[in-house]
């Protein structure tokens, strides 16, 4: 299968603001350390860490919201790395991405018939109402939430909003930005039942960011582990729980709770 | 969904249908009424004086003259109908003043906090120069070069406080600027104005909305301040601050001199902050 | 004998609906009650009823809450507060917001021992030293004098921790004390409460969205809906077999990571309208009744 994605000892640096001195430059400080991976054209790839893993710095930078100090990515053939915002434009119809906080990341001042509609306005899509109808339901959401505000829907309701923003363009690869972990654990479920239907009927390949193993185990066939910035472990998700080969991956599934008090807790 | 809300109460935060809103608007609207039409609806001609009516109280005091509602000053002219011109001056500099500055100061402000870097760099340390300056000093010297006048004072209402406007809205530009819906933006592929104009501008609307009825109101006191030292309209022109340091001059003798054209200014500023407030919630779809 | 028993305990938005519907339960000195539900369920909402710290725009419309054999809300508001502060402490969700940016950590330690409870300033650092020891913070005696900002997240909520057992309360309310954690640090965070709570013998009311938490600290817990008590049980027995089927689909929504087939199912719509229907009946009740 060809790969979507190729990414080689891709690095990004900040700068540190709080170590600034009072003259010259702030010191840089590494987010990610050199990663190389790649992904598929429909792959579902999850990536998981705890804070100050680099996990979301990454994947900010795959869909370049971020742009690397260093390496490469290369999205369906093309270098990205450090392509301009106009050079990207087109791309970006074909990148897209679900964010963690439903709410900041749909506008509070427009309804969500607008909210999903002005991307596709913006790519030059026709018959535009029909293409929302339809986003709304394949994410499950009555039309007559075209017309809502997004203060008025549930966390779960926006996330879908989300959801059907980023399919309406029909993209090639979407980013999912820890977007289960500020829902309820019922909501969780559904959104991650829609994300899993849509993967396979719309043939996409999906990164899915999380800091949670046990949702990564349902929805993705490989996983990268992430550690202060270097990947610890790339394999598939069900030889990674079965035999983790990293110390950090073994801590991590260790500490997770199972709801079960016969689970002993070393 | 009805059965939903009854239940958990979650979206109950609802605000009273806003009673300071139709207030302040009521009595703008009023004074907006009485500004475009005073020639035709004042009971006197404002400059007319008349030596044999000089301090006569208001109608509903002993001693008064029918026809002078709110009585005459010491050059017997009518207080109500000065009042009536004054709002003329009042009106016109609260609304050229507070818009010119809102739209400049406005503008900055979003540019320098929406996209960074140089521009915020450049427009930061104007604002900070600006703001050393002592804004009364600064007010007077200005008029003293451009002479008094209608002009003048807008032009040293736009000069001082634009920066209010910069800061704030700068403030609340890089707070929305932070926010995952302007990520999403420019991952559906918007340039940086389309974001500025379509994500940003409307949800920092409300704080420039509340900034300008401020000024508003600012506008109106610092006219006022300023016919108070003398420095504002010529003394032909009927001016609320001139009404007041008139009236000060006799206060012990003729109170309504001063109290009349004080208790409308006192509304009016009131009124403009208030609008403003009402209008913030009004604008908010989270509230309304 | 219970140490915290709240009995038909009903709490509303000032002239708004019920957020509370007659809540009753119980905790014996010494145990760790869990409170579960969805968000907007009502389980902080207890946790702030019992503490006194309710919202301004929250009434309490009815019920009793009796601390320590002290009916809360018969005594006088001031009197309310003193016993509350004798007896109760706070573990909050969020260490980030929870500890003053502008204050150093020993201070915001022992102020509340010297001040309210009128210790000395020695037995008071005396104090904060040993717990701060107790809550494996390295080199107490620096972070006596350290700024919050200089600490992780981990480490602030241990600092929480600390001062919430600093007067030797009778019952602790921790309100999702990890849920802005790392899991590796929720593990240990957790471990460290249920150790404290455990050597001190505090009663603790445990708030927490995550049944995988409830698991493992607690002995008995309430699962919450729409500020109803669907049920309340020991912990065994929720865990072998839910009674109510709300609760059962919640257990089935918790993801288990160990078995992919099971966990993460959406709470069944029947479910809802079932659970909904019994709020609607109880609140009709309430108003015949």
């Amino acid at each position: 299968m060809a790969d979507l994605y190729q990414i080689e000892d891709l690095r990004l640096s900040l700068a540190d603001m709080t170590a600034k001195p009072l003259f010259g430059a702030a010191p840089r400080l590494e987010i990610l350390k050199g990663l190389s991976f790649t992904i598929p054209k429909g792959a579902v790839v999850g990536i998981v860490g705890g804070s100050g893993s680099g996990k979301s710095t990454l994947g900010r930078a795959l869909v370049r919201l971020l742009e690397p100090s260093g390496g490469a990515i290369r999205f369906d053939g093309t270098d990205i790395t450090h392509l301009p915002e106009p050079a990207l434009r087109p791309l970006r119809r074909r990148m897209q991405m679900i964010f963690q906080d439903p709410m900041s990341s749909l506008n509070p001042r427009h309804r969500v018939g607008t909210i999903i509609a002005e991307p596709l306005r913006l790519h030059g899509f026709d018959a535009i109402p029909d293409r929302v109808a339809r986003a709304l339901d394949h994410v499950g959401l009555p039309q007559s939430f075209a017309a809502r505000y997004p203060h008025e829907l549930s966390g779960g309701q926006r996330q879908r909003v989300g959801i059907a923003r980023a399919i309406a363009l029909e993209p090639d690869f979407i980013l999912a930005d820890e977007i289960v972990s500020g829902l309820d654990v019922s909501s969780q479920a559904q959104v991650l039942n829609l994300l899993e239907r849509l993967v396979a009927e719309l043939g996409l390949t999906l990164a899915f960011i999380s800091h949670d193993l046990s949702v990564i185990r349902r929805l993705c066939q490989r996983t990268i582990v992430l550690y202060r910035g270097e990947i610890v472990e790339d394999r598939p998700t069900a030889d990674l729980f079965a035999d983790p080969q990293a110390a950090y991956t073994r801590e991590l599934l260790d500490a997770i709770p199972l709801p079960d008090p016969a689970q002993a807790w070393a | 969904m009805a059965e939903a809300k009854a239940i958990d109460g979650r979206s109950m935060v609802r605000r009273r249908a806003g009673l300071r809103l139709w207030l302040s608007a009521g009595w703008l609207g009023l004074l907006c009424i009485a500004a475009l039409l005073a020639p035709w609806i004042a009971p006197k001609d404002p400059l007319a004086q008349d030596l044999f009516l000089g301090r006569m109280p208001p109608v509903w005091v002993m001693g008064a003259e029918p026809g002078y509602w709110l009585g005459t000053d010491s050059l017997g002219r009518d207080v109500l109908s000065r009042i009536i011109h004054g709002a003329r001056i009042a009106l016109m500099v609260a609304l050229i003043a507070g818009t010119i500055t809102c739209v400049i100061g406005a503008t900055l402000g979003l540019l320098a906090g929406f996209l960074r870097g140089w521009v915020d760099l450049v427009i930061s340390r104007l604002i900070d120069i600006w703001m050393a300056f002592p804004p009364v000093l600064f007010s007077i010297l200005l008029i003293a070069v451009l002479g008094p006048g209608l002009w003048s004072i807008i032009i040293a209402i736009v000069v001082i406080d634009w920066t209010r406007f910069a800061r704030v809205v700068r403030a609340e530009a890089m707070a929305q600027g932070a926010m995952d819906y302007v990520a999403s933006a420019r991952v559906a592929g918007r340039g940086r104005l389309g974001t500025m104009l379509r994500e940003i501008l409307p949800n920092v609307l409300p704080t420039i909305v509340v900034l300008l009825t401020l000024e508003m109101g600012i506008a109106v006191i610092v006219e006022a301040i300023l016919s108070f030292v003398n420095l504002s309209i010529s003394t032909d022109q009927p001016t609320w601050g001139g009404m007041i340091s008139e009236g000060r001059a006799s206060v012990h003798q003729a109170w309504w001199v001063l109290v009349f054209p004080l208790i409308t200014l006192f509304l009016t500023v009131l009124s403009f902050s208030q609008l403003g407030e009402g209008l913030k919630d009004r604008f908010d779809p989270v509230l309304r | 004998m219970s140490f915290l028993r709240v009995n038909n305990l009903s709490v509303r938005l000032k002239k708004g609906p019920p957020l509370l519907r007659r809540v009753s339960l119980q905790v014996a000195a010494g145990d760790v009650h869990g409170l579960v539900g969805e968000s907007g369920a009502g389980k902080s909402m207890i946790g702030k009823a019992v503490l006194g710290i309710l919202p301004p725009s929250v009434e309490v419309t009815g019920g009793e809450i009796w601390l320590d054999g002290v009916d809360l809300l018969s005594l006088p508001l001031a009197e309310r507060r003193r016993r509350i502060g004798a007896t109760a402490a706070l573990i909050p969700q969020d260490p980030l917001t929870a500890l003053n940016p502008s204050h150093r950590i020993g201070p915001q330690i022992t102020d509340r021992l010297v001040d309210i409870l009128g210790w000395s300033r020695a037995d008071a650092n005396r104090r904060a030293l040993e717990l701060l020891a107790e809550v494996q913070i390295p080199d107490p005696d620096r972070v006596m004098r350290s700024y919050p900002h200089e600490l992780s997240g981990g480490m602030r909520q241990r600092i929480l921790i600390a001062s919430a057992f600093a007067a030797e309360p009778k019952l602790i309310v921790a309100d999702e004390p990890t849920t802005a954690l790392d899991v590796t640090v929720q593990k240990q965070i957790l471990k460290l409460i249920a150790g404290m709570q455990a050597r001190h013998g505090t009663a603790l009311l445990f708030v927490t969205h995550d049944l995988g938490v409830v698991s493992k600290v607690c002995q008995r817990l309430s699962v919450l809906y729409a500020g109803m008590v669907v049920e309340d049980t020991s912990v065994a027995d929720f865990f072998a077999a839910p009674r109510h089927a709300y609760s059962a689909a919640l257990l089935a929504a918790t993801p288990k990571y160990t078995d992919p087939a099971a966990g993460l199912q959406p709470v069944p719509d029947a479910v809802i309208a079932q659970v909904r229907a019994e709020v609607v009946a109880f609140d009709r009740g309430a108003a015949h009744g």
